[in-house]
């Protein structure tokens, strides 16, 4: 049986998936920085703990555990050898995009499971400059309110767009964004196409 | 992975292998490609092999031959029965004055579920059944739901993913004592237990042939005699006039040969998964510990194991298992695409990180001890591999 054809995802994701590369298996791990994100609920959670070469400001090592799917599995696996190495403020931009076009892209409805590698690691190396007492070059990820009438975020469009919302109305359906007052309509088209443009579109 | 890998096939609940003689059947059949409304003699000889098929599979559910309509699936056949009670058409002999309520529940499978849903934009009223822990409904909300105004209560036999068997006669007895049609989807069921319909008192009942190793893309609905029926596919005369479309002639006499063979087999048949299912229960508790099995301890189909383990994400544990050779199916979220886990697992109130861990296993008459073994080797590693990378499994 050719089970390889029916395989969902690349080589390179099969192969992170197989061998995982990083796993933080000792329980003593003496991390300068720790982030977990998500939520076991959800079917998704990620913790990234990094070691910091504080001369250079590099990541020294960069360690993870995951709980969920291959695509999470496979994204945080290979988040962690993208960054070793790298300047902090160089990790700390990483997206779900450089991500994904590491592992030789990922379908489309798994693209949300590769996006929590990377916010666990900016949450590790915000972590790091605060112990490091560097508390001002932490970057804090603020939702800024587009919906006034039902509360909706930039944030939360960007979540919807990585669910899978494409048009105006999958978006709507999503979060009820624009679905009162409607003054909101074109800021939020707008972000759509931005965030889809981020995520989706080729590099 | 090399080509003499094992495969293990767990995944009957989905489809099946077609039956050897269903093949031999379906082979030679293709010689055979009269229209069975032909009146020739090349179509009457394909009318009589419908016919035959159709007088098989009548008889081994108790029914008469006329009160079974091929269709072209499980889905089709229950689209059909929720669709007569929006049936808007203008030449149709029915009154167009159904009640207006269906009462269902809320782990049936989604032919029933998004149909009942699009009912609803058309003015019927549903009411879901909830069901208790083991996915049994709970009867007291089903006899309080039925009323005067219901017009067809519609209860799954078997559930295709924790395999909890329902009372049938007693649920079927209650919707006809407020003057309800009953319906059934016994498409799980069908063929893994003895089923009789005038035992069970069904109005109408759903089967399907690829899920008793028959082919794909032919189903059957019971129409128990008497019973009004509009169609939902018109056209032709075909099937009586209650479902247009010439016949899938080469389907339909695999399905009849399918349950030639299930009626041959599915005693013996039933008791061997039962053995098998029992050993594959008590392997994977003796070998991985925090394991939660899904479903009725008893009243459930001898061949289907629903198990969640916790810390371990379902979709990794289908694709860790795939490499090994082994098939399952998954409950988990990630696996479908969706971010929700299944419907039927949540509906049993179970934690919704609980649904995302979970994996069924099905088994059919290819299987034997040898696979299960296998399994029971193979399963634990896979397990510990995926807890060991966990942010959540025996952590401080």
């Amino acid at each position: 049986m050719s089970s390889h054809q029916s395989w969902a995802y690349t080589d390179i994701v099969k192969d992170h998936f197989m061998n995982p590369r990083n796993i933080l298996r000792d329980d003593d791990y003496q991390d300068d920085g720790k982030g977990i994100v998500g939520n076991i609920q959800c079917g998704d959670e990620m913790l990234v703990v990094i070691k910091v070469d504080k001369e250079n400001e590099t990541i020294a090592d960069c360690k993870w555990r995951t709980y969920g799917c291959a695509s999470a599995i496979a994204s945080t696996s290979v988040m962690s050898e993208l960054v070793i190495g790298l300047p902090l403020h160089e990790a700390f931009n990483i997206g779900p995009k450089q991500i994904a076009s590491a592992l030789g892209q990922l379908p489309e409805n798994k693209i949300h499971c590769s996006v929590l590698g990377d916010k666990a690691l900016r949450a590790a190396i915000n972590d790091y400059y605060l112990r490091s007492g560097q508390a001002g070059k932490v970057v804090k990820e603020v939702a800024r309110i587009v919906c006034t009438c039902m509360n909706v975020t930039d944030h939360e469009i960007e979540e919807a767009v990585l669910d899978g919302a494409r048009t105006f109305l999958e978006l709507q359906e999503q979060t009820k964004i624009s679905t009162v007052c409607g003054k909101c309509k074109d800021e939020a088209q707008q972000l759509l196409k931005d965030y889809v443009k981020k995520h989706f579109a080729p590099e | 992975m090399t080509m003499t890998q094992r495969h293990v096939y767990l995944d009957h609940n989905s489809t099946t292998p077609l039956h050897p003689e269903v093949i031999k059947t379906m082979k030679d059949g293709m010689d055979y490609f009269g229209n069975p409304s032909s009146m020739h003699a090349f179509g009457r000889q394909a009318k009589g092999f419908v016919n035959e098929a159709r007088e098989r599979i009548a008889t081994f559910i108790g029914a008469l031959p006329e009160e079974i309509i091929f269709t072209g699936s499980g889905s089709e056949a229950n689209n059909t029965v929720l669709s007569i009670l929006g049936c808007t058409a203008t030449h149709c002999s029915c009154d167009r004055e159904h009640k207006p309520r269906i009462v269902t529940t809320t782990i049936e499978h989604p032919c029933i579920l998004e149909t009942s849903k699009c009912l609803t934009g058309q003015g019927t009223g549903i009411v879901y059944i909830d069901v208790d822990s083991y996915g049994k409904i709970d009867m007291d909300a089903l006899r309080e739901a039925v009323t005067e105004e219901t017009g067809l209560v519609s209860v799954m036999m078997a559930n295709n993913e924790i395999g909890t068997l329902q009372d049938i006669r007693a649920i079927a007895r209650i919707a006809h004592e407020k003057g309800a049609h009953f319906h059934t989807d016994a498409v799980q069921a069908f063929g893994k237990i003895p089923i009789n319909v005038h035992d069970l008192g069904v109005d109408f009942l759903t089967v399907s042939a690829h899920k008793i190793y028959g082919p794909k893309g032919v189903g059957a609905l019971y129409v128990r005699r008497g019973v009004h029926f509009c169609p939902m596919i018109h056209g032709g005369h075909q099937e009586r006039g209650r479902r247009a479309g010439t016949e899938n002639t080469l389907g339909i006499m695999g399905m009849g040969k399918a349950v030639e063979m299930r009626a041959l087999e599915m005693d013996e048949e039933s008791l061997r998964m039962q053995t098998l299912k029992q050993a594959l229960k008590t392997g994977i508790e003796e070998r991985i510990p925090d394991v939660w099995f899904n479903g009725h301890p008893t009243d459930s189909l001898s061949s289907t194991l629903n198990v969640s383990f916790d810390g371990a994400e379902g979709e990794s544990i289908l694709l860790y298992l795939d490499l090994e050779g082994i098939a399952v199916s998954t409950g988990s979220a990630c696996a479908s695409g969706s971010l929700e886990p299944s419907h039927v697992l949540l509906a049993t109130g179970m934690p919704v990180e609980r649904a995302h861990g979970s994996i069924r296993m099905s088994l059919g008459r290819e299987n034997t001890m040898n696979d299960i073994d296998y399994v029971l080797d193979k399963l634990p590693r896979v397990i510990d591999r995926i807890r060991e990378m966990s942010t959540v499994y025996g952590r401080k």
